[in-house]
């Protein structure tokens, strides 16, 4: 072998070994941060369920949908966005 | 640098094995910081593929022969594009290929769901990195690509000459890219069932991405190997039943299932054990089909003789099976459904229907595939099922499909009452209908089944055609929009479901094709000489005259010979096309079959002339006969073969250009007879077009909405919903006063 | 009807279904199949009974004639090989050495093919390497 070749393995051996042991050498803070993005994951769900509005209610207007079907999914589906964004509003603050 | 690259295998390895143990700990321990070295250690072993397959890569566009496969695969006389290509047409090389890419989109999805998912992505790190130590584990211990020789050769064997279309090429990166991207929501799914998630639909939502790019680029690997199959072979045909194509198309239809059923969960909250089944199949099918096509265990043409790597394989998928049923099992009070199946007339009973018959189209092709292996294991002895077997259950199940894609899109949620069907069906079905009769009167009647397809892919066009009106005129009634601004703008803001309708479209389509160009084309075998004409489909094909010429390579040495011919093909009386189909012939390395024999001896590839179009393609292929040419070729020879030792290399090399050249032209001057096989097939470019909408289709569905555009949607609504907020609060502030 | 009665007919209903289908299949594919042999095992070969012979083309063996070819198929490892008379489009990869599949039945001594049943494997790519290791 080499010395380039054995000097490539030593870079790629240490640099693994870097990237891989990074997080078991953070402070507790950052890994905090990393972890707790409560924030991003509700964000995600509300405009799921706002999609899911939007769906239904076209669903409506092409006739997939009953009138009264939609109304009760409507109802439901917006108590549920309203749940999130409360709790959005929890965790913004 | 083989042994560089040796080394980043290994370190891959254990980088991958180290991950599986971090992320486990982590997760039943709760330390995040542990679960985030698992993280990334998938980001590491993607790097360490990267470099390896990169060092591959390298080796072969250096024509690096001190490397076993760039040997046995390429030669200096490869073009370039083709030199990058043959790193994945050796076993290894396809190895490592899949590797890298499971690498890739798992450092994707990890990246991009690091913050969200906290229970689940541990154990689908693990799953992932348990994948990617199996392929690592292979490639270190059993099939390195970085074996060198220990007496470097001058040139290299080259890539078979059967291979060399770029369609070929793209082939296995698109197929492998499917199956890694099933490999994702499987890793997922089995985390969900782990931490009992699967009740959620959370793991669905960050994943479905992944399964749809999965699908997409899977079924395109499946149409280039048709496409391919249809322009280069000398057959004529773009399916074979193959057990190798089979086995490429089983994962494809799991997942169209999956895919589909997942959004009666999202809805409703059902068909929850369908979902987490489908996934887990599609993910032990997608390491099927990989292990089949090296594994030998069946006969194929795509026989890639066997080797010792099915053992292991055989392992993996076995613990795979077992694994996915004792979670399933494990967990089947989280899977119960929310809700019931309130009507067999109804939107969610079409999805469950969808579901049965393509976990049956799936069936019927695994049950043909591996019936040699089940047939010896019950009596002793080995059978094959042929075409005429897969076609008599595939047909009617495709015919069924075809119509539930038509049925899904117009049928009511929950319940179908008389006065929405007749509102929404009507009118397609009216004028599929009336299609139908059309068709009869013009005598497609004398193949029912084809008639039937016709007909069910003419009610899906209409039906989606009816959806997409129907949606551009609420979309006009809501703003000021004209049609074609409507249409872009409901397009865009529902993309999944509108980009899905263009891929029901174009599978009718498709469909449409396969039937008109099976059920009516006409196929002739035929020895021609100069002059002589035939009839087939009603157009007259004459052989005019015979063409040969020889291609050289960069170096100035012939490296193809071909014989081809000049037909022209006439419909009453007027030419409808001039086609030139050729038979290449690439010579052997084998010195001892003499310096111009050794040319007849190699491989041989077929130019097919093509006349293409909307209404019918006309084809065909030729096979000279070069038995009546042996006497030359031995007289050659003899010649050469006394003389070609004796002179220096540009000599011979001059002198034996000139033999060559001598027989082209005498091929010209006395053509000895050809069999030409002619055929005329209705409709077969539909089968393309059809493939390009369902892919164009999925694009659409799988491209993000722009933030903007979103952020407008959702700040319309958020006002909206905020007011109901607001309203909601008052009333309970009243009451409680 | 009792909604739970109701679901548990469709369970009925759609699992027997599926159970006519499997057995049809299984029932079907016994009569459908050919068994698959070599040519040693075509000893005892019966007369119009289809087979799916693999094998290798017999070195020398092979003769073009108008719309086909007639060549010798050997077993893979050993020399007993048959004669197969075929018509129909030959395969590109085609050649004496060469791995074939294709579905003959008996005729006397000859075997005649099935039209455009012949399949020639693909020349091995991924084969145990014997070459020099490093």
């Amino acid at each position: 072998m080499d010395i380039v070749a054995a000097l490539v393995i030593l870079v790629a051996i240490c640099g693994v070994a870097w990237i891989v042991s990074a997080p078991l050498r953070w402070g507790g803070e950052r890994m905090q941060a990393e972890v707790s993005d409560r924030v991003a994951e509700l964000r995600a769900h509300r405009d799921a369920k706002y999609r899911e509005i939007r769906d239904a209610e076209l669903d409506m207007q092409t006739g997939k949908l009953s009138a009264d079907d939609h109304r009760v999914l409507d109802r439901q589906l917006r108590a549920e966005a309203m749940e999130i964004l409360r709790e959005l509003d929890d965790a913004e603050r | 640098m083989a042994t560089v690259g040796r080394a980043l295998l290994i370190l891959a390895l254990v980088v991958a094995a180290y991950g599986v143990l971090a992320s486990i700990y982590g997760a039943r321990a709760q330390r995040p910081e542990w679960v985030a070295s698992g993280r990334r250690a998938v980001y590491a072993v993607a790097a360490l593929a990267t470099g390896a397959f990169a060092i591959l890569e390298i080796a072969f566009l250096r024509s690096d022969f001190s490397l076993s496969i760039v040997a046995s695969h390429s030669s200096t006389t490869t073009p370039t594009f083709y030199k990058a290509a043959a790193a994945w047409s050796s076993q290894e090389g396809s190895l490592l290929l899949w590797l890298w890419l499971l690498s890739l989109w798992s450092s994707l999805v990890l990246f991009l769901t690091r913050r969200q998912l906290r229970l689940v992505a541990p154990y689908a790190t693990a799953v992932l990195l348990g994948f990617a130590a199996f392929f690592a584990g292979l490639l270190v211990f059993k099939a390195s690509p970085f074996q060198t020789l220990a007496m470097v050769p001058a040139e290299g064997s080259g890539l078979n000459p059967l291979l060399r279309h770029p369609s070929m090429m793209i082939h296995p990166p698109m197929l492998y890219s499917g199956y890694t991207l099933f490999a994702i929501p499987f890793a997922f799914a089995i985390g969900a069932l782990i931490t009992r998630q699967v009740g959620a639909a959370d793991w669905i939502r960050s994943t479905r991405r992944f399964a749809l790019a999965a699908w997409f680029f899977l079924g395109i690997g499946v149409m280039l190997g048709a496409r391919w199959s249809y322009m280069e072979l000398g057959w004529g045909g773009y399916w074979a039943w193959d057990p190798v194509e089979n086995a490429s198309l089983l994962p494809w239809l799991t997942g169209t299932a999956f895919l589909h059923s997942i959004m009666i969960q999202e809805k409703r909250g059902m068909l929850k054990i369908w979902n987490i089944s489908l996934v887990l199949t599609t993910g032990i099918l997608a390491i099927l089909g990989t292990f089949l096509v090296r594994s030998g265990i069946l006969d194929s043409i795509h026989a890639f003789v066997g080797s010792s790597l099915g053992g292991p394989f055989v392992v993996l998928i076995g613990t795979m099976i077992a694994g996915s049923i004792g979670l399933v099992v494990w967990r089947r009070e989280a899977l119960r459904s929310e809700n019931r199946l309130d009507s067999m007339l109804s939107r969610e009973a079409i999805f469950l229907a969808n579901n049965l018959v393509l976990v049956g189209l799936a069936f019927v092709v695994f049950w043909g595939t591996f019936w040699p292996l089940i047939a010896e294991a019950l009596t002793g002895s080995r059978r094959a099922l042929g075409p005429p077997w897969f076609d008599r259950y595939t047909v009617p199940l495709a015919i069924v499909l075809v119509l539930l894609s038509g049925i899904g899109p117009l049928i009511a949620w929950r319940r179908a009452t008389a006065a929405n069907v007749r509102r929404n069906f009507l009118f397609p079905v009216a004028l599929a209908l009336l299609l139908g009769v059309v068709l009869a009167a013009f005598g497609v009647g004398s193949r029912p089944l084809a008639l039937a397809m016709f007909v069910c892919g003419a009610f899906v066009v209409f039906a989606v055609g009816q959806e997409f009106w129907r949606g551009v005129r609420v979309r006009r009634a809501m703003t000021d929009d004209g049609p074609l601004a409507a249409l872009l703008a409901l397009v865009g803001r529902n993309r999944r479901r509108y980009g899905g309708y263009l891929v029901h479209v174009g599978m009718a389509v498709l469909f449409i094709g396969i039937a008109a160009s099976t059920a009516f084309n006409a196929t002739t075998d035929v020895r021609m000489n100069p002059g002589d004409k035939t009839t087939v489909g009603g157009y007259e094909f004459t052989y005019d005259k015979p063409t040969s010429g020889a291609t050289f390579t960069q170096a100035g040495n012939i490296e193809k010979i071909s014989f081809g011919a000049i037909v022209t093909i006439r419909k009453d009386g007027k030419t409808v096309a001039s086609l030139r189909p050729e038979r290449g012939y690439y010579p052997s390395r084998d010195a001892s079959l003499g310096p111009v024999g050794r040319y007849f001896e190699g491989e041989a590839t077929s130019e097919v002339g093509l006349k293409g179009g909307l209404q019918r393609d006309l084809w065909t292929a030729m096979t000279p006969n070069i038995r009546a040419l042996q006497p030359v070729i031995d007289e050659g020879d003899k010649v050469l073969g006394a003389v070609i030792d004796e002179l220096p290399p540009e000599e011979a090399g001059a002198l034996l250009g000139r033999s060559l050249r001598v027989l082209i032209e005498r091929y010209e001057a006395k053509p000895p007879a050809a069999t030409f096989r002619f055929i005329t097939s209705p409709m077969v470019t539909w089968l393309w077009i059809g493939a390009l909408i369902v892919f164009g289709g999925g694009l659409i569905a799988m491209w993000p909405a722009p933030d903007a555009a979103r952020r407008r949607a959702t700040a319309k609504l958020a006002a909206r919903v905020a007011e109901d907020l607001g309203r909601t609060e008052k009333r309970a502030e009243t009451r409680t006063a | 009807m009792h909604p739970a009665r109701k679901r548990r007919i469709r369970l009925i209903v759609a699992l027997s279904a599926a159970v006519i289908l499997a057995c049809a299949l299984v029932y079907t594919s016994f009569g459908a199949s050919d068994e698959s042999v070599q040519p040693s095992q075509l000893t005892g070969a019966q007369p119009g009974v289809s087979y799916q012979l693999t094998g290798k083309v017999a070195d020398g063996s092979v003769r073009e004639r108008s719309g086909g070819v007639d060549f010798r198929v050997r077993d893979r490892e050993g020399s007993k090989s048959v004669p197969v008379t075929y018509t129909g489009a030959v395969p590109d990869p085609f050649r004496e050495g060469r791995e074939v599949i294709v579905t003959v039945r008996r005729q006397g001594s000859m075997f005649v093919a099935e039209r455009d049943s012949l399949i020639t494997k693909c020349p091995s790519k991924f084969t145990e390497d014997t070459n020099q290791k490093s």
